[in-house]
């Protein structure tokens, strides 16, 4: 007979393991991305055809790189996480679950990365 | 006791389609939607940092009626998106899921995502760009 509590033993195991922190972290995402996607969709619309110099000029100020980079990590990591509960609902089949959550937090990755130095090249390139 | 012989949970196609239900589904649905266009953020950005050349020939190809289109399609869908999020952060806080206020801020949802999308279009089209 274990001597452990019966919340010890479930602590970290089956559907206790990280339902909650996923749940939470979805929230905190979500509030922060109100202000964020609320500035970015009005900048972009504001800038809306804007030639390439213009467009350098609007990256190039550091609050607008700032946000930017905020926007796209934490967008992204909302993303991830929001997609990832769509596959746990509709794909069964771990054959096929685990695959496409990989893929899907690899290409999440991939466009953090590109979006960032993206950002970043503009910023010191121009 | 076999698992053919549990009591399942109500059929979703029993249900007559109820405004409540539909902008639940929709809720997800632009959220996929609203991950997918995420590849137009990258594409932008790395346009960007390209050079001016490669700049214009995306603005080009965003440009055209179906770039429009796309890009009103992903508007749409990310702001549903946000409206409705918003009133899923005071469900979450415990506020508003009585049935009374659930059908109003059910039509506020819908209101305010249309109207907020019309704006960034007509601020968009304001700006003398598209």
């Amino acid at each position: 007979m274990s001597m452990r509590s019966h919340l010890g033993r479930v602590k970290g195991l089956g559907s206790a393991r990280e339902g909650t922190s996923h749940w939470w972290s979805m929230r905190v995402s979500s509030v922060a991305l109100v202000p964020l996607t609320l500035w970015f969709v009005f900048s972009v619309a504001s800038m809306a055809g804007a030639s390439h110099a213009e467009f350098v000029a609007w990256v190039q100020n550091p609050v607008v790189a700032g946000l930017l980079i905020l926007f796209i990590l934490v967008g992204l990591k909302h993303s991830r996480e929001g997609l990832q509960v769509v596959f746990e609902d509709y794909l069964h089949a771990d054959s096929v679950k685990i695959p496409v959550m990989m893929l899907s937090s690899g290409a999440h990755m991939v466009a953090a990365v590109v979006c960032v130095l993206s950002v970043l090249m503009i910023l010191f390139k121009g | 006791m076999s698992r053919s012989q549990r009591p399942l949970s109500p059929h979703l196609q029993v249900y007559r389609p109820q405004i409540t239900s539909a902008l639940s589904i929709l809720f997800r649905i632009a959220g996929v939607a609203t991950s997918l266009g995420i590849f137009l953020m990258v594409w932008w950005l790395v346009a960007g940092a390209t050079g001016a050349e490669y700049y214009n020939t995306f603005s080009e190809i965003l440009g055209s009626a179906i770039g429009r289109l796309v890009l009103f399609g992903w508007t749409l869908a990310l702001v549903y998106h946000l409206c409705n999020g918003v009133r899923h952060l005071f469900w979450d806080a415990g506020k508003g899921l009585a049935l009374e206020s659930i059908q109003p801020t059910a039509i506020m949802v819908i209101v305010s995502s249309v109207a907020l999308t019309l704006g960034l279009w007509i601020l968009a089209y304001s700006t003398g760009g598209l």
